[in-house]
């Protein structure tokens, strides 16, 4: 095993534990368990538990990202584009519900984590890029109502977070993509030109 | 001794901002002594009279029944450029169309009633012109010598750059920064107040206006006035599409602008949010 693949098998044992039991309840000592790996053996990988947490942010956002790139890069209407990324979230949520924990229970309720090199959009600038192109041609194709992109992100991005929360919680009434059509279309209503 | 290229300057539909953008040229007496100006709408020279030329210079656009000189304007200019060696097109207006309609060479981004003639025309689009620009096409087409011209015939020397190329306020476009008011010395004019520079071909941060200064210097954001979609509504607005610039730099995809953009404004420029007269360093 390269170890590039090793580097990775070691952020999908952590990613796990993370959003499993939390970044400070998840030690590198944990990990190494995990792995079979000795704590010392770890650290040639990565020199911190906050550059393994923010080595993850990168990968779990790029991830997203060449997703969200396919459907931008799809010939089909901004109304289908929008039911393609609420199936691709939901989706995620039920075959990799950890990426998705990860996202909202380790990134964004430890700020504190990721404000060394990760300030801003940089650890995310792979998502977020391609939800801003989505937004600007949906807009320019004039499908979608011009708006501050604020206003926009945080009506889909926040409905989407609110919905795998609940999910996550065991919430929600019926399995979360049956949610797919009525979210997508009160999405698509909400921001349509 | 050769006697000197007759050079004839008519004028379509204009304000006559391009002519008087040349008056502007220090070195015009030098200009007019090298040539033989058979006629020019506001300068001394003789009668007008069709004939041959050996640099026609057209300032202004073209019209439908419109009249110059007892002729009608379109049916003059196509007989003016067949009796010419060079046709030189001065300003927008010339080229594309600009503000009163179309073009010599092009209808706005369209193929215009001259097109044909490409060869032997050379554009210089602006409103106005920089003089120098003016003076430059001039002095080489009768000198004789090989002008290198893009794919709508502008010279490569003045046109392929961009005004964004040499902008005092370059350093507040890496970091994006903007400027917050109308006429701070500090700040990029892209964002917020409408500034065109990134995809304008033009030198005007490189040959300054008066010797001294250009628009986004003096706090003007770019108008874009060289191009084929000049003149644009709400000149001090920048188009935005969700809050996104609709129009980005030339030669990069908005895939990598909108990421490099995104990590320059995360790693905020402490230095130069401030106003720098302020900073002790």
């Amino acid at each position: 095993m390269s170890k590039e693949e090793k580097k990775l098998e070691i952020m999908k044992t952590a990613l796990n534990l993370f959003a499993k039991n939390g970044f400070y309840n998840t030690t590198i000592a944990d990990i190494a368990r995990e792995m079979g790996m000795s704590v010392g053996n770890m650290y040639n990988y990565f020199p911190s538990k906050e550059s393994l947490a923010k080595e993850l942010l990168i990968y779990t956002s790029k991830l997203f990202g060449d997703e969200l790139k396919k459907i931008n890069e799809m010939d089909i209407s901004t109304k289908e584009k929008i039911k393609k990324i609420v199936e691709l979230y939901f989706k995620k949520t039920k075959e990799e519900p950890e990426l998705v924990d990860y996202f909202m229970r380790v990134y964004l309720s430890n700020k504190e984590i990721f404000n060394n090199g990760c300030e801003g959009m940089l650890c995310v600038s792979a998502f977020v890029t391609e939800i801003m192109i989505f937004f600007e041609e949906g807009v320019r194709k004039k499908e979608l109502k011009n708006q501050d992109f604020f206003s926009a992100f945080g009506l889909f991005m926040g409905y989407l977070g609110g919905l795998v929360f609940l999910y996550r919680e065991g919430i929600l009434g019926k399995d979360i993509e049956e949610y797919v059509e009525p979210v997508s279309e009160n999405i698509y209503n909400a921001l349509k030109a | 001794m050769h006697s000197k290229p007759k050079v004839l300057w008519i004028d379509g539909v204009s304000c006559y901002g391009c002519s008087h953008s040349f008056y502007n040229y220090p070195q015009i007496k030098e200009i007019l002594n090298k040539i033989e100006l058979i006629y020019h709408p506001l300068l001394p020279s003789s009668e007008f009279k069709i004939q041959k030329s050996d640099l026609l210079i057209i300032e202004g656009a073209l019209k439908n029944n419109f009249s110059r000189l007892d002729y009608n304007l379109n049916e003059l200019i196509s007989k003016l450029i067949k009796l010419s060696k060079k046709v030189l097109l001065i300003g927008t207006c010339a080229v594309y169309g600009g503000m009163f309609g179309e073009g010599i060479l092009f209808d706005k981004d369209k193929e215009g009633k001259f097109y044909k003639c490409h060869e032997k025309m050379i554009s210089i689009p602006g409103c106005p012109p920089h003089p120098e620009w003016i003076a430059y096409a001039i002095e080489m087409i009768i000198e004789n010598k090989k002008i290198l011209l893009d794919k709508e015939n502008r010279p490569k020397e003045i046109f392929t750059y961009t005004s964004h190329m040499g902008c005092v306020r370059n350093e507040y476009f890496e970091w994006k920064i903007d400027a917050d008011n109308f006429g701070e010395k500090e700040g990029c004019l892209f964002y917020h107040q409408g500034c065109q520079g990134p995809f304008t071909h033009s030198s005007c941060n490189r040959i300054l206006w008066n010797e001294v200064n250009s628009k986004p210097r003096a706090g003007t954001p770019c108008f874009g006035c060289t191009e084929k979609t000049f003149p644009k509504k709400n000149l001090f607005e920048t188009e935005t599409f969700m809050g996104i610039p609709a129009n980005i730099p030339l030669g990069v995809s908005k895939r990598a602008y909108l990421t490099l953009s995104g990590v320059a404004k995360s790693l905020k420029n402490e230095r130069l949010s401030k106003r720098l007269i302020d900073e002790d360093n």
